[in-house]
C-alpha cells in the first residue's frame, strides 16, 4: 500500500494562462518510508499538486478529472469535513516561507497546541506535555521558552522548525514540504534538511518534497520525479535521474545546474587594479532617545580588490554585510569609514556634486527583477535615462540603447514597450543592457542571479561572462549561491557578520577551505558530491 | 483602457457627468431665476402650478416641479441652480487641497529635515475635526464663496499630504529609484520622473474621495446656516430654510437632499471605480 | 512595553501644542480688532477695552499665547459672552448628552459592522459582499441631516414608533433616555458602520491572502476558527485604527445630528456659538473636542499593544 497515490491528476487552470491546465495527467506515487522529491521549475506547477492532495485548491483551479488516494482512501471523492479531519492528522503540510507561514499574533506554542485539540481529546495538560515533546525533537533550544514565544521573536530556521512540528505532533503518515528550505540560508537549510530526513527515519512517513533546488534532490532523495509545465517529464530512483536522465528536458535543467568545481580561469594577476577598498565599514546607529543604543555593524574593516576583466564574488549568507558592501561601493549609502578607490579616485567620502562625474564608472544590477524598472515608462526610456544625463542627445542614446538590445539577445525593436511586458529574465537582461549604457569600468551584480529559474539563470551567468570579456569589465559578483560562485568568479571572499573571513583565488577557496566558517558552508551545500552539469 | 471598462467608473462617471451637464444647462431646462418669490405661490406640492413674478414685472404661470417652499421660490430652480454651486466649490476645493497636499507631501517625504515638522502640523489640523476647522474658518473670513472654498480644503490638506509623504517615502525604497541614483540622476529629476508618475493613480482616487467629502461639507456648512448666504442657492442652503417646514412639507428637504446624496454617491463609486482599476493596494487606506 | 506607552503619550504633546496654536490664532487671524470680535457687535466701548486688557493684546503675541495657554492648562476656558457663563462650566453643562450619544453610536456601530464585514471577506465576491459594499458607499454618501429626516420621516411620522426630537437626561429615567436617543444613534452610526465594515473587510480580506491561514487550513481547522483566531486576529490593528479615526467624523456628525434631533449637547452649542459669534465659546469647543480626539486615539495606540505582540518596543 502506497501512503500516498496520484492518478492521472489534471488540473484546469482559467482561461487566459499560458496553458489549459496547471497539471496535466500527472501519476505517481510516494510509499512509505521513502523521500520523493518533486522537482521543477517556476509554474510547473508543483505547487498546485501539492495542494491538491491537501485539498486546499482555490475554486478557480478546479480538479478536472483523476484522483489522488491516501493510504487507500479516495480524497478526491471525500467530504470537506473528511478532508478537514484528515489534514493535520494523517496528513500534513510544511511551506516555504516561514517568515509568513505563522500566525504572526499567536503564541508558537498555541498554534502546535491547536493541532492537537482539533483532532485529539487530549486534556490541557496532556496536550501541553506534547506540544513539549516535539518542540525537543525538532531540536529547538531552551524548550520551555519556546512555549512562550512569538513567531516575530524566532530565527527563521527556528520558524521552520516550528512549523514542522505542527505539522508532524499527530504523526502523520504523509508530509509534504513545499520548498521548505529555499527560503533559508544555506547552513540553516543544511539544518532542517538533516532534521526532515531524521524525522522521516524515525517516524517512517512518506515524504513528498517539492524543490526547484537539484543539489537538495542530490542530498535527500529515494527517487525523483520532474514536472514540465504540469506534465510529468521524467520518474525514476535518484541515482538513475540524475546520473542517466532519459527526458531532454531533464537532461538539459541538469545541465543548467552549475557544479561545484570552479572553471579553469586564469586570473591575471597583472591586470591594472579598478577597485581598491581599505577598511570600508559601514556602521548603523538605533536612533531615538528612548530606546538603547543598538550599534550594528554592517560592515566592517573591509577590504578588497577587483581587477581589469575579472570577478571577484562576495560569497555569504543574509546578515553578512554583502548587499551593505555593494551599495556603499556604488554609493548608494554613505560608508562610515575607510576607503573606495575606483581608478585611484576615492569616492567614500565625496559630495555629491564632485561624485557625480564618477557615477557612471559603477553601475548595479539588483536581485529582484520584477522591481528594478519604473513600471510606467517604456524600456527604451529606461535605457536611455543613463546616456541622457551625461549629455548624450536622445537620439544617440537611442540608437545605442538599439545596440545594447542585441547585445543582450533582445529584440531593439522592444524598446518602446513597458517592462511588464516581458519575464523576468528578460527584465534582468534589460537591467544589464541599461547598467552597460554608461560604458562603466565595474559592474556590481548584487544577487542578480538568485531571483531567476535554473534553466534562465544559466543563460544570464552565460551573458554576464560574455559581457565582462567582451568590454574587459571588472566584476564584483554578490551571491549566497556557492555554485554561481564557482561558475563566474575568479576570485572569492567570503563575508560573514560584516567581515571577510576568507580571500583567494576561487580554485584555492574552493579545494581547501581554510577558515571554520567557509569549510561550514561548502559542508552544508547540498549535493556537492554530485558532478551536475555546467 | 482597462479604466473605462470597470462598472463603477461607467455608472459613477456618467451619473456626474450628467449632472455636471444639468448644472450647466440649468437655465435652459424649465426653471426661473431662483431667486425669484411670489407670495401668491408659497408652499404648493411638488407638481402643483402657480404664478411666478419676474424681475421685470411680469407674471408667467409655472409649473412647480417640485414645489415650492415658503416664500414661493420654485425649488426645482434652486435645485439645479444649486447644482452650479455644489460641484464648483466641490471640484474647486479637491483642486486645492490636491495642489497643496502634493507640495508638502513630496517636501515631506523626500526632505527628511521638513518630515517631522510638517508631519506634526499636518497631526495638528488633522487632530480638529475637519467640520470644526471649516465652521470656525468661515466664522472668521465671512462666508464668501473663496473663503468657503478654502475652509473646506484646509481640513483635507494633511489626508493628501499624509498619502503623497507614504508613498514617496515608499517608492523611494524601490529598486528603480535606485537604479536611477546610480544612472547619476539628479533628485529633481527622480522626483518627477519616477515618483510622481507613480503617485498619480492613488492621488486621482483620493481626489475624487476629497471632491465628496468636499460637497458634503459645503451643504453641511449650509445646513447649519454658517455657509453661504441664503440666497445663493445651494442644496444645504434650500434645505436649511425647507427645516422648519419639514413636518408639513417635506418636499423642501427631500429633493435637494435627494440630489446631494446621488451626487455624493456617484462621486464615492466613480472613486471606488478607480481605485479597483487603477491601484488595488489602495484598498485596506481608508 | 512601558517605553512604548510612554512615548507614544509624549508624541501627543506636540500635536496638541499644534492644535493650541491653532486654535489660539484662529482669533487673531481675522481682520479687525479681536477685542471687537470677542465683544460682540452689542458691546460698546468700555467693554471692548476691558476685554482688550484681558487678552493682553498690547503684549508680544508668544507672550499672550503663554498666557491663554497658561489658563487653559488650568481649566480655565474664558468666559462666554453670549451665555454669561465661564465656557468651561458650559462645556460641562452639555457634555452628557453628548457622550451618551457618542458612547451609544459608537457601541452600536462596532458590534454591527465589524462581524458584517468579516462575513463580507469570507464571501468575498458573493451577493453578501456585493451588498455590503453598496450600503457603505451609500452610507457614505448620504448626508447625516438626509438620513436623519428621512428616518424621522419614517420611523416617527410615519409609523410613530419613537418620539421626534428632543432628549431626556438619564436621571430621569432609562427608557425615555434610550427612546429619545435611538434614532439619533442609528442616524450617526450608518456613516460609522459604513466606514468600520469597509476597513473590517479590507483588512480581513488581506490577512486571508497571508501564508499562515494556509498553514491554518492545512492543519485542517474549522473555517470559523480560522476566520477568527486567525484572520481577524491579524486584522485588529487596521480596525481598531480606524475606530479611532472615525471619531473625527463622529463628531463631526454630532454637530449636524444634535441640530436636527434638537438635543443640546456640545454640537449644538457650536452651532449657536458660531451663530452668535461667541468665539471663548467656539475655541473652547473646538479645544475640548480635539483633545478628546487626541485622547482616544492615544488610547487606541496603547491598546496596539494587547493586539499584536510584535509592538513592543
Amino acid at each position: 500500500m502506497s501512503t500516498l497515490r496520484i492518478q492521472d491528476l489534471t488540473v484546469r487552470l482559467p482561461p487566459g494562462g499560458d496553458r489549459a491546465d496547471a497539471v496535466s495527467k500527472v501519476s505517481f506515487s510516494v510509499e512509505k518510508q521513502e523521500i520523493l522529491c518533486l522537482v521543477g521549475e517556476s509554474g510547473s506547477g508543483k505547487s498546485v499538486i501539492a495542494q491538491a492532495v491537501m485539498g486546499l485548491l482555490p475554486n478557480t483551479l478546479p480538479v478536472a478529472s483523476g484522483k489522488i488516494f491516501l493510504e487507500e482512501e479516495e480524497l478526491t471523492r471525500a467530504s470537506e469535513r473528511r478532508l478537514r479531519g484528515l489534514r493535520g492528522a494523517h496528513m500534513a503540510m510544511v511551506f516555504q516561507e516561514p517568515m509568513t507561514a505563522l500566525n504572526p499574533v499567536m503564541r508558537c506554542a498555541a498554534q502546535i497546541d491547536e493541532v492537537l485539540r482539533e483532532h485529539t481529546g487530549l486534556a490541557p495538560a496532556a496536550r501541553r506535555a506534547r506540544t513539549l515533546e516535539i518542540i525537543r525533537e525538532v531540536a529547538l533550544p531552551d524548550p520551555e521558552r519556546m512555549l512562550e514565544s512569538y513567531p516575530h521573536q524566532l530565527s527563521g530556521g527556528q520558524r521552520q522548525r516550528i512549523m514542522i512540528a505542527m505539522a508532524l505532533v499527530l504523526e502523520p503518515a504523509l508530509l509534504i514540504a513545499d520548498e521548505p528550505t529555499t527560503a533559508l540560508d544555506v547552513t540553516t537549510q543544511a539544518q532542517i534538511l538533516k532534521l526532515i530526513v531524521e524525522l522521516q527515519r524515525r517516524h517512517g512517513m512518506g515524504v513528498l518534497f517539492i524543490t526547484h533546488d537539484f543539489g537538495v534532490v542530490a542530498e535527500i532523495a529515494h527517487r525523483v520525479a520532474v514536472l514540465r509545465e504540469g506534465r510529468l517529464a521524467e520518474l525514476g530512483a535518484k541515482l538513475d535521474v540524475l546520473l542517466r536522465p532519459r527526458d531532454e528536458y531533464t537532461r538539459m535543467l541538469i545541465k543548467a545546474v552549475p557544479t561545484l568545481q570552479p572553471h579553469a580561469r586564469d586570473a591575471d594577476a597583472s591586470a591594472p587594479l579598478v577597485l581598491q577598498t581599505t577598511r570600508l565599514s559601514k556602521t548603523y546607529r538605533g536612533s531615538g532617545w528612548l530606546s538603547r543604543k543598538r550599534v550594528v555593524e554592517a560592515a566592517s574593516e573591509v577590504s578588497i580588490e577587483v581587477r581589469k576583466g575579472q570577478t571577484l564574488g562576495i560569497v555569504g549568507e543574509s546578515g553578512s554585510g554583502k548587499s551593505t558592501l555593494a551599495r556603499c561601493i556604488v554609493r548608494l549609502i554613505e560608508p562610515s569609514g575607510g576607503e573606495i578607490r575606483l581608478g585611484g579616485v576615492d569616492l567614500a567620502r565625496l559630495p555629491p556634486r564632485a561624485l557625480r562625474p564618477l557615477r557612471r564608472r559603477v553601475q548595479i544590477v539588483f536581485q529582484d527583477p520584477y522591481r528594478s524598472l519604473n513600471p510606467r515608462r517604456t524600456v527604451g526610456e529606461a535605457l536611455i535615462e543613463g546616456p541622457v544625463n551625461y549629455g548624450v542627445p536622445r537620439a544617440a542614446a537611442l540608437e545605442r540603447a538599439s545596440r545594447l538590445m542585441e547585445l543582450v539577445r533582445m529584440d531593439p525593436g522592444a524598446l518602446g514597450r513597458y517592462p511588464h511586458q516581458f519575464s523576468g529574465g528578460q527584465r534582468q537582461r534589460i537591467c544589464i543592457a541599461r547598467a552597460l549604457a554608461l560604458d562603466p569600468e565595474l559592474l556590481v551584480a548584487d544577487e542578480a542571479v538568485s531571483a531567476l529559474d535554473v534553466s534562465v539563470q544559466a543563460q544570464v551567468l552565460a551573458l554576464l561572462d560574455e559581457v565582462r570579456l567582451r568590454f574587459a569589465l571588472a566584476m564584483l559578483f554578490i551571491t549566497h549561491d556557492l555554485r554561481v560562485a564557482a561558475r563566474v568568479c575568479d576570485h572569492v571572499a567570503v563575508m560573514q557578520r560584516g567581515r571577510i573571513v576568507e580571500c583567494g583565488p576561487v580554485r584555492e577557496i574552493f579545494r581547501e577551505p581554510r577558515h571554520e566558517y567557509t569549510r561550514a558552508l561548502f559542508a552544508a551545500a547540498p549535493g556537492r558530491d554530485f558532478a551536475f552539469g555546467g | 483602457m482597462k479604466v473605462l471598462a470597470n462598472w463603477s467608473v461607467r455608472i459613477g462617471g456618467a451619473a456626474l457627468l450628467v449632472l455636471v451637464l444639468v448644472a450647466a444647462a440649468a437655465p435652459w431646462l424649465g426653471t426661473v431665476d431662483p431667486t425669484l418669490f411670489d407670495a401668491a405661490s408659497r408652499d404648493l406640492r411638488p407638481g402643483e402650478a402657480g404664478e411666478v413674478t419676474t424681475l421685470e414685472g411680469e407674471t408667467i404661470r409655472h409649473v412647480f416641479l417640485m414645489g415650492s417652499d415658503s416664500f414661493g421660490r420654485d425649488i426645482y430652480s434652486r435645485v439645479l441652480y444649486g447644482a452650479r454651486v455644489s460641484l464648483v466649490v466641490g471640484i474647486s476645493a479637491a483642486l486645492v487641497a490636491l495642489f497643496f497636499g502634493v507640495l508638502l507631501g513630496l517636501a515631506a517625504g523626500y526632505v527628511r529635515a521638513l518630515d517631522g515638522p510638517l508631519m506634526r502640523v499636518m497631526d495638528g489640523i488633522m487632530a480638529i475635526p475637519a467640520i470644526l476647522i471649516a465652521i470656525a474658518l468661515v466664522a472668521l473670513w465671512r462666508a464668501t464663496l473663496p473663503t468657503v472654498i478654502f475652509a473646506i480644503a484646509i481640513p483635507e490638506i494633511p489626508r493628501v499630504a499624509r498619502l503623497v509623504r507614504a508613498l514617496a517615502l515608499s517608492i523611494r525604497e524601490e529598486p528603480y529609484v535606485e537604479a536611477a541614483v546610480a544612472l547619476g540622476t539628479p533628485a529633481a529629476r527622480i522626483m518627477f520622473s519616477h515618483i510622481l508618475p507613480n503617485c498619480v493613480a492613488p492621488l486621482l482616487v483620493q481626489a475624487t474621495y476629497t471632491c465628496a467629502f468636499a460637497i458634503l461639507l459645503e451643504a453641511i456648512l449650509s445646513f447649519l446656516g454658517v455657509g453661504l448666504s441664503p440666497d445663493i442657492p445651494t442644496w444645504g442652503n434650500i434645505m436649511a430654510e425647507g427645516r422648519v417646514q419639514f413636518v408639513a412639507y417635506p418636499h423642501n428637504v427631500f429633493f435637494p437632499g435627494v440630489f446631494l446624496a446621488v451626487t455624493v454617491l456617484a462621486v464615492n463609486i466613480l472613486g471606488d471605480g478607480l481605485r479597483d482599476t487603477l491601484d488595488p493596494k489602495m484598498a485596506k487606506r481608508v | 512595553m512601558y517605553n512604548f506607552i510612554l512615548k507614544r503619550l509624549l508624541s501627543t504633546i506636540p500635536v496638541l501644542l499644534v492644535v493650541a496654536v491653532l486654535v489660539f490664532s484662529l482669533l487673531r487671524l481675522t481682520p479687525g480688532d479681536p477685542a471687537a470680535i470677542m465683544a460682540g457687535d452689542a458691546a460698546n466701548a468700555e467693554q471692548i477695552e476691558r476685554i482688550r486688557a484681558g487678552l493682553g493684546l498690547d503684549q508680544p503675541i508668544v507672550l499672550q499665547f503663554g498666557i491663554w495657554l497658561g489658563r487653559v492648562v488650568k481649566g480655565d476656558l474664558g468666559e462666554s459672552f453670549y451665555f454669561r457663563i465661564g465656557v468651561a462650566e458650559l462645556i460641562r453643562q452639555r457634555l452628557e448628552p453628548t457622550f451618551a450619544l457618542a458612547a451609544l453610536t459608537i457601541l452600536m456601530a462596532v458590534l454591527v459592522a465589524v462581524p458584517l464585514g468579516v462575513a463580507a471577506a469570507w464571501r468575498f465576491g458573493g451577493w453578501f459582499d456585493r451588498a455590503l459594499m453598496g450600503f457603505s458607499v451609500m452610507g457614505f454618501s448620504v448626508p447625516v441631516f438626509v438620513l436623519a429626516y428621512l428616518l424621522i420621516w419614517l420611523v416617527s411620522l410615519k409609523l410613530g414608533w419613537l418620539p421626534v426630537q428632543g432628549y431626556r437626561r438619564l436621571a430621569d429615567g432609562f427608557l425615555p433616555f434610550i427612546r429619545h436617543l435611538i434614532l439619533p444613534a442609528i442616524t450617526l452610526s450608518v456613516i460609522y458602520i459604513a466606514l468600520i465594515a469597509r476597513v473590517t473587510r479590507a483588512s480581513v480580506l488581506e490577512a486571508l491572502g497571508e501564508d499562515y491561514i494556509r498553514t491554518a487550513r492545512a492543519k485542517g481547522l474549522p473555517e470559523m476558527r480560522v476566520l477568527v483566531r486567525h484572520a481577524l486576529a491579524n486584522a485588529a490593528v487596521p480596525i481598531a485604527t480606524v475606530i479611532g479615526i472615525g471619531v473625527a467624523i463622529l463628531i463631526g456628525g454630532v454637530v449636524v445630528t444634535e441640530s436636527v434631533y434638537a438635543i443640546p449637547g456640545l454640537g449644538r452649542l457650536t452651532v449657536d456659538a458660531v451663530l452668535a459669534r461667541d468665539f471663548p465659546t467656539i475655541q473652547g469647543v473646538i479645544l475640548f473636542f480635539s483633545c478628546v480626539y487626541v485622547l482616544v486615539n492615544l488610547l487606541i495606540d496603547v491598546s496596539y499593544v494587547f493586539l499584536d505582540p510584535r509592538i513592543r518596543y
